[in-house]
């Protein structure tokens, strides 16, 4: 276990434990979920992160949502060498009861989003630890149906 | 608590960038002039808790070592920007239950310029642009704006507000008064937080003693230290995700409900707050999680005037974060010191009149968030 709440992942290796993309490229959240406290979650948690219920079995979240909030970073916090500016949001998933998943935004120009537009997860590539190119989850405007 | 704990003497290394100086040459100001307005004497401190973030091993005994003060036991207390609570907590505990009858509260800090790094992140989250803490800011921000009403020019005009108070504190970092229109010129951090809107992390140092009340001190009437409960995907611990957070009480709330309740006050009782105001927003925040006003209230107390100096209840007459800047171990013991100088009517052009109770908070990552209630015995 590395620093903070490292959720399984080392180095640059997100992508397999935190996302799932199939065969038509399209990428989903592998989250957890308690059959006890009947939520989700995301990462995948030990225990339900809500309620601390221990029946956690891996979850593959839907790949759609609502935005909910967002902003714009427009300097580089510390340890990142991705691309300036980009968004980030917080997405109400599609799915009962709600799930509020935090993620970068492909399009980073605040004044493009309203509350509530509709949004599918998809990946991107950002530099990792070591500089190598590592596969993390965003979220994009929704074209799917 | 089971005996009343007073404070008897208080001090401060001015808040702000101070590049000859370590975190311990500023510890050692604010801790001799604590203890010589207490008149502690050598061996009479029996406890010291020391406040810090970014300090490293031992911080708080190479301050008392550089004062040949050491020999109690010397507890570095870390709990994010709720460092200096924390401290302040453990040591009211100390005296509260008889295990000392002279406890040493201190806090330091020496920030990394920039944006906040934290070890709370691992390094994917890094990477993958998860952790910039402005921006969680922005979107707690957003979502205040849109439930309770407000836009940014309310949050222009809560800057202003604390500016003007920190043109009359000698030990804040920015000593200027700003204008709405100024606040809105400056640059964009992360939508919708501004520059101006946003505190500055810094370095300082602030110290208290605290020994069974007598009279005439300021009391320390009730505190309390809270973490969050889980569930929202906004609070102060980060996470990547939360559920439906209507219902589920933040910390500040739980830690100022048990703070109010050890003074034997309710929130119309307090006279003068000194509060988190890491950006404009968690200062409007924060006034509904104390209990000062009703959620979506906040477009008329600043209107009216109310928390500013010379209204009805003063917010952040020291000027807040925003005008003193951050140093995560030391800020909240700062506002321990601004509070106690309100109440024995020493805070000369900044001065509150009739303060009987002031109430200091602080609230950050853990999530913690630490209420104190002060008032005159």
């Amino acid at each position: 276990m590395g620093r903070g709440g490292s959720f399984g992942v080392t180095g640059s290796d997100v992508t397999s434990r935190l996302v799932t993309v199939d065969g038509d490229g399209a990428a989903a959240l592998i989250g957890g979920f308690s059959a006890t406290s009947g939520l989700a979650h995301f990462p995948r948690q030990p225990v339900c992160p809500f309620t601390g219920a221990d029946d956690i079995v891996d979850h593959t979240l839907p790949r759609t949502g609502r935005l909910w909030l967002w902003t714009a970073v427009t300097a580089p916090p510390p340890g990142y060498t991705g691309p300036i500016p980009y968004g980030l949001g917080v997405v109400r998933l599609d799915i009962e009861p709600a799930l509020d998943v935090v993620g970068v935004l492909t399009v980073a120009d605040p004044s493009t989003w309203s509350e509530g537009d509709p949004v599918e997860v998809t990946t991107i590539e950002v530099p990792g630890p070591n500089g190598e190119p590592m596969t993390t989850w965003a979220f994009m405007p929704r074209v799917s149906p | 608590m089971t005996r009343e704990v007073g404070i008897s003497g208080i001090g401060l290394h001015p808040f702000g960038r101070f590049d000859d100086l370590t975190a311990t040459d500023m510890g050692v100001v604010a801790v001799q002039a604590a203890l010589a307005e207490a008149g502690v004497g050598r061996g009479e401190i029996q406890a010291a808790f020391c406040g810090t973030a970014y300090g490293g091993v031992a911080a708080g005994h190479r301050v008392l070592s550089a004062l040949a003060l050491t020999g109690m036991p010397i507890v570095d207390v870390e709990a994010g920007c709720a460092s200096g609570g924390a401290a302040l907590q453990l040591g009211v505990s100390q005296i509260a239950s008889g295990q000392a009858d002279c406890v040493l509260v201190f806090g330091i800090e020496k920030m990394p310029r920039g944006v906040i790094r934290s070890s709370f992140f691992a390094p994917w989250q890094e990477c993958a642009g998860l952790t910039p803490a402005p921006a969680y800011f922005a979107l707690r921000a957003q979502r205040l704006l849109r439930e309770h009403g407000l836009t940014s020019d309310h949050l222009a005009q809560l800057v202003v507000k604390n500016r003007a108070n920190g043109a009359l504190n000698p030990d804040a970092m920015f000593r200027s008064a700003v204008t709405a229109e100024q606040v809105l010129a400056s640059r964009m951090i992360c939508d919708p937080l501004r520059l101006w809107m946003l505190c500055s992390p810094n370095e300082g140092a602030a110290a208290v003693v605290l020994r069974p009340a007598r009279d005439g001190d300021v009391v320390v009437a009730g505190v309390s230290l809270r973490s969050h409960l889980p569930g929202s995907v906004l609070g102060e611990d980060s996470p990547l995700c939360g559920i439906d957070d209507t219902t589920i009480t933040p910390p500040t709330t739980r830690a100022a409900r048990d703070a109010y309740e050890q003074a034997g006050i309710g929130p119309d009782d307090i006279d003068v707050v000194e509060c988190q105001d890491t950006d404009a927003a968690r200062e409007l925040l924060t006034w509904v999680e104390l209990g000062l006003c009703a959620p979506g209230e906040q477009a008329r107390v600043l209107a009216d005037g109310d928390s500013e100096l010379g209204g009805r209840r003063p917010v952040n007459p020291s000027g807040g974060l925003l005008s003193k800047g951050e140093p995560l171990g030391a800020s909240a013991l700062g506002q321990v010191v601004e509070i106690v100088r309100q109440l024995r009517g020493t805070a000369g052009p900044r001065q509150v009149p009739r303060t009987r109770v002031g109430v200091s908070h602080v609230i950050g990552r853990g999530a913690n968030a630490c209420v104190a209630v002060l008032r005159q015995r």
